[in-house]
């Protein structure tokens, strides 16, 4: 494992504890990540990783410990909370666009109404990360108009809008028909290689081979290894990982 | 029928009555119901008990006691009016206002989670979030059983009829005293006022249903 000096993070968990019910969903979870460092958290299904990224921007809340995004502890609530939330972009499983608005509204909502840019400056904006996703010629039209690819990649560039400081991705291409995904994951790799904080919650192996720093894997609400993924993906060194490796292997 | 041409200017007056009190009293219930559904939704308790309150207890209880309250009980309080029709659009809006609270919240409800979690997301304040995101999706699924709602605010305004507003219904009763013989005709009469308002209603429902439909 690598050594990290906690001061230097730009996102980092120390504690966090989190029950659903009987269920300890986040068991003591620490977590650091430096500026420009993508991380991924795999493992098993209900092992606690998309709560643990949804935990991050306040979508959930947690029964104890501390989260502090760039050396400010999440506030409870309130406006400061919105503030904080401006800078950390979220990509959901389900895209989540806004039904009522044009792909254009979409990412440009952000900026006019929470950063009070004016329009012609969003809007030119907007284009040019529209553009970049390649959905640009799809600005005038409604999200439902859409393929779940081109819909996620416009829910990536509404994020990108904010200018956040760190982006996080909740299972970004689960929801997606299989021709679909690699449309999305070539934007994220760019995105990463273009020095972006990213936190990872994926199924994809290949993208955290190819983009991430390090990869997380997490169990029964733990994380059980966090390693680079040379290290993980060749020389997993619990036997949870071990086995969670060779049932992907399988087929 | 002779009754309903020789007396239409006054059926004439009293339609102009009832729409007046319709449309009054159906912007501020709709304002009104949309502020009270804001508050049952709200983050803050207070708000929330003190809507859910509100609802409850003008739901479930006939519009003829919110009559009674408005044009007998307000003025013993202090608060007292040149005309009736004030008292009647105070009970009408009020009223009618808890059943748009209703349907406004069933529209809220019905917007999928991950359009609010959005919003958080990009940073936005809970306002924002109920108005630029979650509102105007709910009010469009909402838009049938709101004009439910008006359809029966346009007939429930007849109870005015019974406070000394003369408004189609009073007129209708009035004209039914005078002219016993032709009881029926009257009534006929005042029916197909209220037809001439509510009709077209449900006609707008289902044209602007259409035209907002949000596709998913």
């Amino acid at each position: 494992m690598t050594t990290y000096v906690p001061g230097d993070a730009l996102v980092s968990l120390n504690a966090v504890n989190k029950h659903y019910g009987q269920l300890h969903v986040l068991k003591d979870i620490d977590l650091h990540v430096r500026k420009g460092e993508v991380v991924v958290v795999i493992g098993p299904s209900g092992s606690g990783k998309s709560t643990l990224c949804r935990a991050i921007n306040r979508l959930e809340t947690i029964e104890s410990g501390t989260i502090k995004i760039d050396g400010k502890v999440l506030p409870e609530e309130g406006k400061a909370l919105a503030q904080l939330r401006a800078d950390v972009g979220m990509v959901f499983q389900s895209f989540n666009l806004f039904a009522h608005k044009t792909i254009l509204e979409n990412v440009t909502l952000g900026p006019i109404k929470v950063k009070g840019m004016p329009k012609a400056k969003a809007d030119q904006e907007a284009m040019a990360l529209l553009e970049r996703v390649g959905v640009g010629h799809q600005a005038p039209k409604l999200p439902a108009q859409l393929s779940g690819g081109q819909q996620q990649r416009v829910a990536i560039a509404r994020a990108l809008a904010m200018k956040p400081k760190v982006m996080l991705f909740d299972e970004p291409t689960s929801a997606l028909d299989p021709e679909m995904i690699n449309e999305v994951l070539d934007v994220m790799v760019q995105l990463a290689k273009e020095g972006m904080t990213m936190i990872v919650v994926t199924h994809e192996m290949g993208f955290a081979r190819k983009a991430a720093d390090r990869v997380v894997f997490m169990s029964d609400g733990q994380i059980v290894e966090d390693a680079t993924p040379e290290e993980f993906f060749t020389n997993p060194k619990s036997d949870r990982a071990k086995d969670f490796l060779s049932k992907l292997l399988t087929h | 029928m002779d009754v309903i041409i020789e007396n239409l200017p006054i059926y004439w007056d009293g339609f102009l009555r009832t729409l007046y009190l319709s449309v009054v009293s159906g912007v501020i219930a709709l304002v009104l119901g949309t502020l009270i559904a804001a508050a049952r939704v709200s983050p803050v308790a207070a708000l929330r008990g003190f809507s859910t309150v509100y609802v409850e207890i003008l739901r479930n209880t006939p519009l003829t006691i919110a009559f009674f309250f408005a044009a007998v009980v307000l003025p013993r309080l202090g608060v007292t009016f040149e005309q009736f029709e004030v008292a009647a659009i105070i009970a009408l809006s009020t009223y009618t206002s808890a059943f748009i609270a209703e349907a406004v919240r069933s529209g809220v409800n019905s917007v999928p989670v991950g359009q609010a979690e959005a919003a958080r997301s990009i940073g936005m304040k809970f306002g924002q979030v109920l108005g630029l995101i979650i509102l105007p999706q709910a009010l469009r699924t909402v838009i049938p059983p709101m004009i439910n709602i008006l359809i029966a605010l346009v007939k429930n305004s007849s109870v005015a009829g019974a406070f000394y507003v003369l408004e189609l219904f009073g007129h209708g009763r009035q004209l039914a005293n005078a002219n016993g013989d032709q009881v029926m005709a009257v009534l006929l009469g005042v029916a197909f006022f209220y037809l001439l308002l509510t009709v077209p209603l449900g006609i707008l429902a289902s044209t602007v249903e259409r035209k907002v439909a949000i596709a998913r």
